[in-house]
């Protein structure tokens, strides 16, 4: 092994930054899923009769269903039955401001570097924070409110805006979509809603903050954003996870309805904790995740994916309506024993829709990244277009990048594009910066960063300074 | 100023320099010239810390030993080399870099770091110097860039670092007279009494732009000769063939290029 590869090596030796517990008071349901669980997590959360049926629906459907093994993971089993489907800190039952917030908990989202208070938050961003299963508040609410936008923990919406609720869960990612969809259909515990009313720029960007810190407990969120005709809106969230050294089970559902002429941008920054450098513990993240875009409605995923043992993640869009747009910008890092199996899926069902995938896997020491991806032209897709876009890079002998692009076109006109490239950091490239006066982890973070710039430039400005952060972060080690 | 001692560079198994003794003043310019494969590259390799070389000998800038030294180091001690291919670094832009590149060496030497506004200063002088656009700037570094732009952008480099060396590998190859103009007039901007270069090269082409002090040829791992300028006009007229005493299919090609 040269000096340069074994230097890689260190440089991608992350630790894990957030990965302390905090010790809350916290009310865990007994391990185990039934009916009963499927009752009790309704009952909790004192929810309407109608959804309490439509969860146990779709766990009469899960029962039925089996795990999929298509993807390019190796998992060990997972033991359904020793999970605690329900975890919420015990806190003050009022909510009204701020201040009632759980000091302890206050705390903890400080030492992840995001302040509940309002007026200490620098930029113009709503945060829901969501610990373990529960959102434990929702900031600017009332700024939001003056602009007829919703924004809240799922409970609440499905306790003060049942209609919204009813009509849309489940019109994206319907109870049976798969395994892990209807598991969580079955258990999910909280999320965030957001509405945008016709014709509403949202005034800033909207933020949920997942933690889980309760052990041998799964995460099972689901999030509803639904903008109505003309409505723009832009949402961020943001994952982290303690370090321990059994996994935990994460499996979530995100559904986007763009009406007419409607925007959403949806970006995200996942980094729960990935395990340890021999592969224990880490998070097994199952998440499924879709938008249905209508007339001339436009739908764009961005992600960065950097933790996580086990990522499984399809963010698509159903290009449903005439000219509407579907995008999908993602940058996954797979470092130690990490796995991603990680892409999108463009339906395109319109006439003169479009979309556009650009991926960039980059795989470090024995992680191994695949892009599956799913490009799809239906018998009335004219004239539909999409542009195909998936480079990896590899840092390391050790570990693997794979592209699995599926294209499925029934119209003629429409044209499908796809490009793919598999390179090295250079040693070249290393040494050309090093010869500049950079030292070798400056020169990876750089190199790194440049080649993710068409991801990071779609993110918002916050964000993007945070992934870059975050990308240097997993790539350092003891270099340095 | 550089010391250069009993220098034996080796690939794997294959020795490239054999014992190579060079001394550069402060403010000298000299010229290496020779024939491919004569070790040139690996002379600027060996002298900026590439890794996988195999040295034995001396190397010393003012006194300080180099060989200990990571590449980085060297830079922030004044080495700079111009790469013969110079290498792309896609979505990296070149402000970025050069800033980055600059404050790197200021840091490890314990000196402020230049802020952005003041860089940019720094940065429209050198380019003036190159004659470039400033949309230069903001490209990614030397990807997409043309042969020409890409070794202007290596001269750029160098005045933005006022290295104490420069090390220009066959900066000519690949220009055409425009260019080649433009990149030696940026050359000799930068002479100055505290800046010593070494220019490798083919061809004598480039030295009726930059006169050096001294004229060296290099042969199959060594100087075999060395001399004025006038050396290089009989280079020139009579080639290496008098230098060389085998076969120069046999010398080993490995160590010639970046």
């Amino acid at each position: 092994m040269s000096e340069t590869m074994r230097g890689i090596e260190e440089l991608t030796d992350a630790s894990y930054e957030y990965g302390f517990s905090t010790d809350l008071d916290t009310d865990v349901a007994p391990p185990g899923l039934t009916e009963e669980t499927v009752r009790l997590i309704a009952s909790k959360k004192d929810e309407p009769e109608w959804l309490l049926e439509w969860r146990l629906k779709a766990f009469a459907a899960w029962q039925e269903m089996e795990e999929p093994d298509w993807a390019k993971l190796q998992i060990a089993p997972i033991d359904y039955q020793s999970i605690s489907y329900w975890a919420a800190p015990r806190q003050k039952p009022v909510l009204d401001s701020m201040d009632d917030v759980d000091p302890e908990i206050r705390d903890m989202f400080d030492k992840l570097g995001i302040p509940l208070h309002e007026q200490k938050m620098l930029s113009n961003v709503a945060v829901d924070a969501i610990v373990d299963s529960v959102s434990v508040t929702t900031t600017f609410k009332a700024t939001l409110a003056e602009a007829g936008v919703i924004f809240c923990s799922f409970s609440e919406a499905v306790q003060d805006h049942p209609e919204l609720v009813r009509e849309h869960l489940g019109s994206v990612v319907p109870i049976r979509d798969n395994f892990f969809a209807a598991l969580n259909s079955a258990v999910f515990s909280d999320g965030s809603f957001c509405y945008i009313p016709k014709g509403v720029r949202c005034p800033m960007e909207l933020s949920t903050y997942f933690r889980i810190n309760s052990m041998n407990t799964g995460q099972f969120e689901r999030t509803l954003i639904v903008a109505e005709d003309d409505a723009h809106v832009s949402y961020l969230e943001g994952c982290t996870a303690p370090q321990r050294d059994e996994n935990q089970l994460h499996a979530a559902v995100v559904e986007l309805v763009a009406k007419d002429r409607a925007e959403i941008k949806y970006s995200t920054v996942q980094n729960w904790y990935p395990g340890d450098e021999n592969g224990v513990g880490g998070i097994y993240n199952f998440v499924t995740k879709r938008g249905r875009a209508h007339t001339d409605a436009k739908i764009s995923w961005t992600q960065v994916e950097t933790g996580s043992a086990i990522t499984w993640k399809y963010p698509s869009v159903i290009l449903q309506g005439d000219r509407s747009i579907g995008e999908f910008y993602s940058v996954a890092l797979t470092s130690k024993h990490q796995q991603a199996d990680t892409g999108t899926k463009m339906i395109h069902i319109g006439a003169d829709t479009t979309s556009s995938i650009i991926s960039k896997g980059i795989s470090a020491a024995k992680g191994q990244n695949t892009y599956r991806g799913l490009v799809k032209m239906m018998r009335s897709a004219e004239n539909a277009r999409n542009y195909t876009q998936c480079d990896s890079l590899l840092l390391g002998k050790e570990c693997g990048a794979h592209t699995v692009p599926y294209i499925e076109v029934k119209n003629p006109t429409a044209q499908v594009e796809h490009e793919a490239s598999t390179s090295t950091v250079g040693e070249d490239q290393l040494y050309y910066c090093r010869q500049r006066g950079m030292n070798e982890e400056d020169a990876m973070a750089m190199i790194v960063n440049g080649f993710c710039r068409e991801v990071f430039d779609e993110l918002p400005m916050e964000f993007a300074v945070e992934a870059q952060r975050l990308l240097s972060v997993s790539l350092e080690g003891s270099v340095g | 100023m550089l010391h250069v001692e009993n220098l034996t560079v080796a690939i794997g198994d294959t020795p490239i320099l054999k014992g190579l003794d060079l001394d550069v003043g402060a403010g000298e310019v000299h010229a290496i010239m020779g024939p491919n494969g004569s070790g040139k590259s690996t002379f600027a390799h060996a002298l900026a810390g590439r890794d996988g070389y195999e040295i034995g000998g001396t190397i010393t800038l003012d006194g300080v030993d180099l060989l200990e030294m990571e590449p980085e180091a060297r830079a922030a001690a004044g080495i700079f080399i111009g790469f013969q291919y110079p290498v792309e670094i896609p979505g990296v832009n070149n402000m970025y870099f050069l800033r980055t590149a600059l404050n790197s060496v200021r840091r490890t030497r314990g000196e402020d770091e230049i802020g952005a506004r003041d860089f940019l200063q720094v940065a429209q002088e050198a380019m003036d110097l190159v004659e470039m656009k400033k949309d230069f700037l903001y490209r990614s570094v030397n990807a997409g860039f043309s042969g020409g732009e890409k070794k202007r952008n290596e001269i750029l480099q160098m005045a933005v670092m006022q290295p104490k060396l420069a090390v220009l590998d066959e900066t000519d190859s690949g220009l055409d007279i425009d260019a080649l103009r433009v990149v030696a007039a940026g050359v000799n901007a930068l002479r100055g009494p505290d800046r010593s270069m070494i220019v490798i090269t083919h061809y004598q082409r480039l030295l009726e732009y930059i006169k050096p002090d001294f004229v060296h040829v290099m042969v199959d791992g060594k100087i075999v000769e060395s001399g004025d300028h006038t050396l290089a006009l009989h280079l020139e007229d009579h080639g290496y063939a008098g230098f060389v005493n085998h076969d120069l299919d046999d010398a080993p090609l490995s160590g010639a290029t970046a």
